[in-house]
């Protein structure tokens, strides 16, 4: 290997935690002006590796060069003077301050803080990469897409030429998605190096130079993204040859189960969340939800779950024996009472649908620990009920005593998911899915979906990737700032129509 | 930047966590941090006063349990201890900060009082004691619930609210002793009955504190077993640990807040009771003494297991019984064991550090 081409070498990287090894002589290289995606399943060590690169672990074993020199990264400090700039999945901002503000946060500088300078700097910075941001402008006002666009001004600002990415348009519409891989490619043809973690292969495909493969921990390979396909990449990071078509089954003699009329809510400083939603929801059907995070999504299943105050309109369910029950105003515990199997997947695993803390005996418990007469707690069929998901959907845990919360993404979601439909339930919403999980868990939970769509179970699916949606679902409902934009058939319309539905500007095409 | 000048910049030690460690290697931990803080108090000793550790390990040891009586006390203030303790234990669980066992021990201690002191003559002793023990219960449960429908229904700080009502509970017990006082002028209400002896907390089987040793382990048990086999206690849990969870599987969230709270209030007012019927026999604004906050040291350094509170409380009780001693025959500052108390718990509260996380120093590192 010639040196001097590289930005960033890492040598032979060890990082274990305890007995587990989180990155096993790892070697990678980042090009001078290229953009390297790094692709793996959950826990296969992108993150680990990344945190050694911006200081918040240091590696067991190996070595980091960066410009061809041996450098120890102890902090995030070194790394920042190392010309590294991370970008996390959760922005580090302070709300109530400007762009401009946050993205001096924190430098050394004179007593009198010269703002128009800085300003000056920032916009020339914006100018030159093609962002899109007012540097005045306060974070609580910005959508998600502009708070990520802060963060990266920020790391450049700071003088950052090497960019690292961990899974920056999971947050983002296909809009947005677009105007950010402009701007890192504006970067990459002014000499930046960007590493880019993300689990969607046609973002990889669409965007990098090259493509690093971990697999459990382990460096697969690296390869040129031209010689690349979906199928190529998804072998090189499960291992095995995967088909990645979700199959979707015709809903077998569709019947209303739950139909939702007028549907208003406000959150507690009394803005609306829902205006006026309508919609039927049919059995054997899967009713994908798409829309900008923050469109009403969750206060949408929360309504249907019982969970919401609401203020206008009517929630209807059509049980399979016949009859009607009215489910608004009725809290979740009344909708039990009655009888009444509605599952609810929610987006909070940890701090809605499980307890972190407590291990899969206790949390398979939430739901009916009540029934039963005595004083005293069954735990003996919620721990039939654990190992049994354990077992029919290969949760990687040591044992059912473990919290879940030591759990990776994908066995937490196996968990809960597996305790919803493990009640034979009628309707099931669940939200956000396969969020954080990767092709093999993602895989398992559509089969599943479809399993209870086959059984006859009216599935409600918010997602946030259009093309899992238009391939899963049989219609998909577009809400805009808590507005219903359109419901359209998922096996006519294109992601593009979806995509000007989120964003308000399809408004007058609306409606089937 | 100069990149060189970082090489070799490697951190002295770090710090990894244990993924699992056998319980024998933990308690082997925790009993070698005792024995250090033992061998660091006797240096600390020996350099402040000049006197031997061991004749002053030696005092303590003899001021706490050296004869029986003196055993006995400190058993006796152990278990009122440990009462409190167990009542924080349901609150604690479910995240709520009862800062006010202080003030529930308080109104438990004055209705037991009340009741002595009005139908102490009048009444045959078991009704009279379990008519103390009832009203004492409904006295914590009500000092406790007060704060607990707050929060339930407006969300207000739990701590603060406990807090303050130690204040207003103190006040009361102030108010009555105008009227109990005993003998007048004295402003203080002196021992309840002392000539009838009513309302006092019989012996059981020959042993002084028998009833409150009896009550008090049987509460360790109860409220262990309800925390952690109750359907109720596995409400406590996911309530404490997440609120939204708990509305989302349709716990009434209100009513847990307010049933774990009487629960708590009404065992702390069982502690008043205790306090007056069986050891102090009179009130006073201090009959708590602190114990409502020490309690909460006990709870904590338990993570309030009941078990655990057992042998904290009494470890706690033993060191303030040896430090009167310690100041009294060495003419030492009270104050000395505090430092030796202090010094101890450090250690043992260290360990858990040492048995979460392991430490690997550099150069034990292998060059790559």
């Amino acid at each position: 290997m010639e040196q001097g081409n590289y930005a960033i070498e890492l040598k032979n990287i060890t990082k274990r935690f305890g007995k587990v090894v989180a990155n096993d002589k790892v070697c990678l290289a980042v090009k001078k002006g290229e953009i390297l995606s790094i692709l793996g399943e959950n826990g296969s060590g992108k993150t680990t590796l990344m945190n050694m690169l911006s200081g918040i672990y240091f590696p067991d074993e190996g070595q980091i060069l960066v410009d061809g020199n041996e450098v120890t990264i102890a902090s995030p400090k070194d790394s920042f003077e190392l010309g590294i700039g991370m970008i996390h999945q959760h922005f580090k901002l302070v709300d109530v301050l400007t762009a401009a503000e946050n993205i001096i946060l924190g430098l050394p500088g004179k007593e009198i803080l010269d703002m128009p300078a800085v300003t000056a700097k920032i916009r020339e910075l914006i100018d030159r990469y093609g962002f899109e941001l007012n540097p005045n402008q306060k974070i609580y006002e910005m959508s998600v897409s502009q708070k990520q666009t802060v963060e990266i001004v920020k790391v450049l600002y700071r003088g950052a030429s090497m960019l690292i990415l961990d899974e920056p348009t999971a947050v983002l519409t296909p809009q947005e998605t677009e105007k950010l891989f402009a701007i890192l490619r504006n970067m990459r043809a002014a000499g930046h190096s960007i590493i880019i973690i993300t689990h969607k292969l046609n973002e990889v495909l669409e965007l990098s130079d090259r493509v690093a493969v971990l697999r459990k921990g382990q460096y697969i390979g690296t390869v040129e993204t031209k010689d690349a396909t979906a199928e190529s990449l998804t072998e090189m990071m499960v291992g095995k040859k995967i088909s990645l078509d979700i199959h979707r089954p015709e809903p077998v003699k569709p019947e209303k189960r739950l139909e939702i009329s007028g549907l208003s809510c406000e959150n507690i400083e009394g803005i609306p969340t829902l205006k006026g939603v309508t919609f039927t929801a049919n059995s054997g059907e899967i009713l994908g939800i798409a829309g900008i995070a923050g469109s009403g999504q969750k206060e949408l299943l929360e309504a249907v779950a019982g969970l919401q105050i609401i203020t206008s309109g009517t929630i209807s369910y059509y049980p399979p024996e016949g009859g009607q029950e009215i489910l608004s105003e009725k809290t979740a515990a009344d909708i039990r009472s009655l009888g009444i199997r509605l599952s609810f997947v929610p987006e909070d695993r940890l701090g809605m649908g499980l307890v972190g803390s407590m291990d899969m005996v206790d949390n398979m418990m939430l739901r009916g620990y009540n029934e039963g007469k005595g004083f005293f707690a069954d735990r003996k069929t919620p721990r039939k009920l654990a190992e049994e998901i354990v077992e029919k959907l290969e949760v990687a845990t040591p044992d059912v005593s473990t919290p879940v919360r030591s759990l990776s993404g994908g066995n937490v979601q196996k968990v809960l998911v597996g305790r919803e439909i493990s009640s034979n339930p009628t309707v099931l919403m669940v939200a956000y899915p396969v969020r954080g999980l990767d092709i093999n868990s993602s895989y398992t939970i559509y089969e599943l979906l479809n399993e209870q769509k086959k059984k006859g179970v009216a599935v409600l699916c918010v997602g946030e990737d259009l093309d899992v949606l238009l391939e899963l679902c049989d219609k998909i409902l577009v809400l805009c700032g808590g507005a219903i934009t359109g419901i359209v058939d998922a096996r006519t319309t294109t992601k593009e129509e979806i995509g000007l539905l989120m964003t308000r500007n399809g408004k007058e095409q609306g409606n089937e | 930047m100069n990149k060189d000048a970082m090489k070799g910049r490697e951190p002295l030690a770090h710090i990894s966590k244990r993924d699992e460690i056998t319980i024998w290697k933990a308690w082997g931990i925790r009993l070698a941090a005792i024995l250090l803080s033992l061998v660091v108090c006797a240096g600390v000793i020996f350099a402040l006063t000049r006197l031997n550790p061991i004749e002053v390990y030696k005092a303590i040891f003899g001021g706490a349990v050296g004869t029986s009586r003196r055993a006995w006390v400190t058993i006796r203030d152990a278990l009122t201890l440990l009462c409190i303790a167990i009542g924080l234990a349901p609150a604690f669980r479910m995240r709520f900060w009862n800062t006010g066992a202080e003030g529930q021990v308080l109104v438990g201690g004055v209705v037991t009082a009340a009741v002595m002191i009005y139908f102490g003559d009048a009444l045959p002793t078991p009704v009279l004691l379990l008519i103390m023990l009832v009203v004492s219960i409904l006295a914590g449960m009500i000092w406790g619930l007060i704060p607990a429908v707050f929060k339930a229904y407006w969300n207000t700080n739990e701590t603060l609210f406990t807090l303050m009502l130690n204040y207003v509970a103190m006040q009361i017990v102030t108010f009555c002793i105008v009227f109990w006082e005993n003998p007048a002028g004295s402003n203080t209400v002196g021992v309840i009955n002392s000539a009838t002896k009513g309302g006092w907390m019989p012996a059981l089987g020959g042993l002084t504190y028998g009833w409150n040793l009896l009550i008090v382990l049987a509460l360790a048990y109860g409220v262990y077993v309800y925390l952690r086999l109750s359907k109720q206690g596995y409400e406590v849990a996911v309530v404490g640990e997440s609120e939204s969870t708990a509305k989302y599987v349709g716990i009434n969230v209100k009513k847990v807040i307010m049933r774990t709270m009487a629960i708590s209030g009404g065992i702390c007012g069982l502690a008043g009771f205790l306090i007056v019927s069986a050891c102090s026999h009179t009130i006073s604004t201090s009959t708590a003494g602190g114990r409502g906050f020490t309690a909460i040291i006990v709870a904590w350094l338990a993570k309030f297991n009941t078990f655990a509170m057992i042998l904290v409380s009494f470890f706690l009780v033993f060191m303030q019984k040896g430090a009167m001693q310690i100041a009294s025959q060495f003419n030492l500052n009270e104050n000395a064991s505090d430092v030796i108390t202090g010094i101890i718990l450090f250690f043992i509260l260290g360990s858990e550090f040492f048995i979460r996380y392991k430490v690997e120093l550099r150069g034990r590192r292998k060059e790559a």
